[in-house]
């Protein structure tokens, strides 16, 4: 939506002042409202980590300082968590998931835009209509139809209904439609097939695109909550967002109540990295259209 | 001719990937879906027996789902607008030159790296009411006693303003950057040309930040309003839909799928309310397309 203009405008200081830097204590202030509102954000995080950092028995003592120090919650975490595995199968699935989506993503899209075909606007209207049906209305029959091909607790159950999104291709049968016609037309002088075109002029100039959709993929598939809660019987198949829903319910005794805690802040860190490295996909992705979020 | 017909078949090929994936598990399951809601059946969807799409008018005119729709609307009235004004708030304040600012950008986007399993699980910690870090810090229990006894989670009254913070949380780094993103590309002759007509800073903010800014704000209201229409994890995790008997955070999802919901053993019901439910947001959509046709100004 706004990515494209966002870098091209310029932000330099001008003389006449609508961005002046403020001086003095009116800077200070800023810091001060911008410290604030930071500690508030980022509340729940700290005294996630912090309590997770202390035996049980000490969290309350002080609860907002850290302080008796031990890392044996997490490694209790890590194994009566079981996030090796879980980890594992929320990697495999998200990675297949968005693999699959960006192909079938590409070549829907490359039909769309540059193919003629009979009923084109119908079909299309079609693959759009499949954008208006929220995930949840489907769910009921989807878990029948995946209990029937025996995929219940498997990585095809939880892989296979999200091979292909409208969304993905419609975000890139828009940047396709972008090519200039020239270019197409000295690719087919120049003897280049449909194939040809796709994989050595096309997806190359529609790269940044198709990182934002990778990420966006990739997110929406790991952050996947309600579908693997309805396949999922056996503990080995868990994902990790319904392992952490098991370790929960787990409730150890008292003195270990921070367990879950800490399993939580291990959860979190893969994607907190995968985010600082992809940034700049990310904005992109999230403003192009969130809407199937 | 001949090449018109090699297109043809290209396209089956190149769309028919997708094509399965998406008939096989959007549309078959819907058009599935409004016919299982026709009837009641096992937990298997087998016995069933039909009713016919008196079904779906018992459905709507039932206590239950008129309990959930009405808590699902109070919902996303308690998330959208706050959400939107976070968001909007957040991004505002850390638009400014100054030193450092990228490092307050980088916090305030950070929650969107959070699951809805890791936010929630966060949030139960930080309000459970005897264990948890809010009901341990004195002066707060002294503003809003709530917190410690029965826990903001456990009592009827604030269960869903308690669900909502942490799904507003959640949604905080999302809003920050859509609409960061949205402010950066407000032409700046806008806001010069107000700062010559002698436009202070809440003038600029209104007349023209808040106008140009239209299109990303509804943006992003839709998308939180669908998010809110769909909250199901945050439901599960925190409250199971409770407290009971008044059953104060049972949203629509959470009447399909809840492990305690009535439905949840009887795959017709579901259906029938898993169908109710893309009506809804059919209708939802609609709506605030005909009012983005209307108020939104899109510039050129």
């Amino acid at each position: 939506m706004a990515t494209s203009t966002a870098r091209r405008t310029s932000r330099a200081h001008t003389s006449i002042g609508i961005d002046h830097v403020p001086r003095g204590w009116r800077m200070v202030g800023r810091y001060v409202v911008l410290g604030v509102v930071a500690f508030l954000v980022l509340f729940p995080v700290y005294t996630t980590v912090i309590a997770a950092l202390k035996p049980g028995s000490k969290v309350l003592d002080h609860p907002l300082l850290p302080g008796s120090f031990t890392l044996q919650v997490f490694r209790d975490a890590w194994t009566e968590g079981r996030l090796g595995r879980y980890l594992w199968n929320s990697t495999v699935v998200a990675v297949v998931v968005t693999t699959c989506q960006l192909v079938t993503s590409l070549i829907s899209a490359y039909a769309f835009a540059f193919l003629r075909f009979p009923l084109k606007t119908f079909f299309f209207g079609l693959f759009l209509a499949t954008l208006l049906v929220p995930i949840e209305t489907t769910l009921v029959i989807n878990r029948r139809t995946v209990d029937s091909l025996g995929w219940l607790n498997s990585y095809q159950g939880l892989a296979v209904p999200f091979l292909a999104t409208a969304f993905g291709t419609f975000l890139m049968r828009q940047v396709f439609l972008q090519i200039p016609k020239e270019l197409r037309e000295a690719g087919q002088m120049d003897g280049l097939g449909h194939w040809g075109f796709l994989t050595e002029v096309a997806i190359p100039l529609v790269r940044p695109t198709l990182g934002a959709l990778a990420l966006f993929s990739f997110l929406s598939s790991w952050n996947q909550y309600l579908w693997p809660n309805l396949i999922t019987t056996e503990e080995n198949m868990n994902t990790v967002q319904t392992g952490l829903r098991l370790l929960n319910a787990s409730v150890p005794d008292i003195e270990r109540f921070n367990v879950p805690i800490a399993g939580t802040v291990i959860a979190a860190l893969p994607i907190a990295i995968v985010l600082m490295v992809f940034q700049r996909q990310l904005v992109r992705g999230l403003t192009a259209g969130a809407v199937k979020g | 001719m001949k090449r018109r017909r090699r297109d043809a078949v290209l396209a089956l090929v190149m769309l028919g990937p997708s094509a399965v994936i998406l008939v096989a598990f959007v549309l078959y399951p819907l058009a599935r879906a409004v016919w299982l809601g026709r009837q009641r059946c096992d937990a298997r969807a087998q016995n069933c027996r039909t009713n016919g799409f008196r079904q779906y008018v018992d459905v709507v005119q039932s206590r239950e789902f008129q309990h959930s729709l009405w808590v699902t609307v109070k919902f996303a009235l308690l998330t959208v607008p706050v959400g939107v004004a976070l968001g909007l708030g957040l991004a505002v304040l850390a638009d400014r030159h100054l030193r450092g600012v990228g490092f307050f950008r980088t916090v305030f986007s950070s929650t969107v790296a959070t699951s809805v399993a890791v936010a929630s699980l966060m949030w139960l910690f930080l309000l459970q009411p005897s264990r948890g870090v809010l009901a341990n810090i004195g002066w707060l229990n002294q503003l809003a006693p709530v917190i410690k006894r029965p826990g903001l989670l456990n009592d009827a009254g604030t269960a869903l303003s308690g669900v909502a913070l942490s799904s507003v949380w959640a949604n905080l780094g999302f809003t920050f950057i859509v609409v960061t993103a949205g402010l950066q590309s407000i032409p700046r002759e806008l806001h010069e040309s107000a700062y010559v007509d002698g436009a202070g800073p809440w003038r600029r903010f209104t007349n023209v930040t808040v106008p140009m800014l239209s299109p990303t704000l509804v943006f992003v209201g839709v998308v939180l309003t669908s998010r809110a229409f769909q909250a199901y994890g945050e439901i599960d995790l925190l409250t199971k839909g409770g407290p009971v008997p008044q059953d104060s955070t049972s949203t629509l999802t959470y009447l399909i799928y809840g492990s305690t919901s009535i439905a949840r053993s009887d795959a017709g019901l579901q259906s029938t309310v898993a169908v109710l439910l893309f009506v809804v947001l059919l209708v939802l959509s609609v709506v605030q397309l005909r009012g983005l046709e209307r108020r939104v100004h899109y510039g050129n």
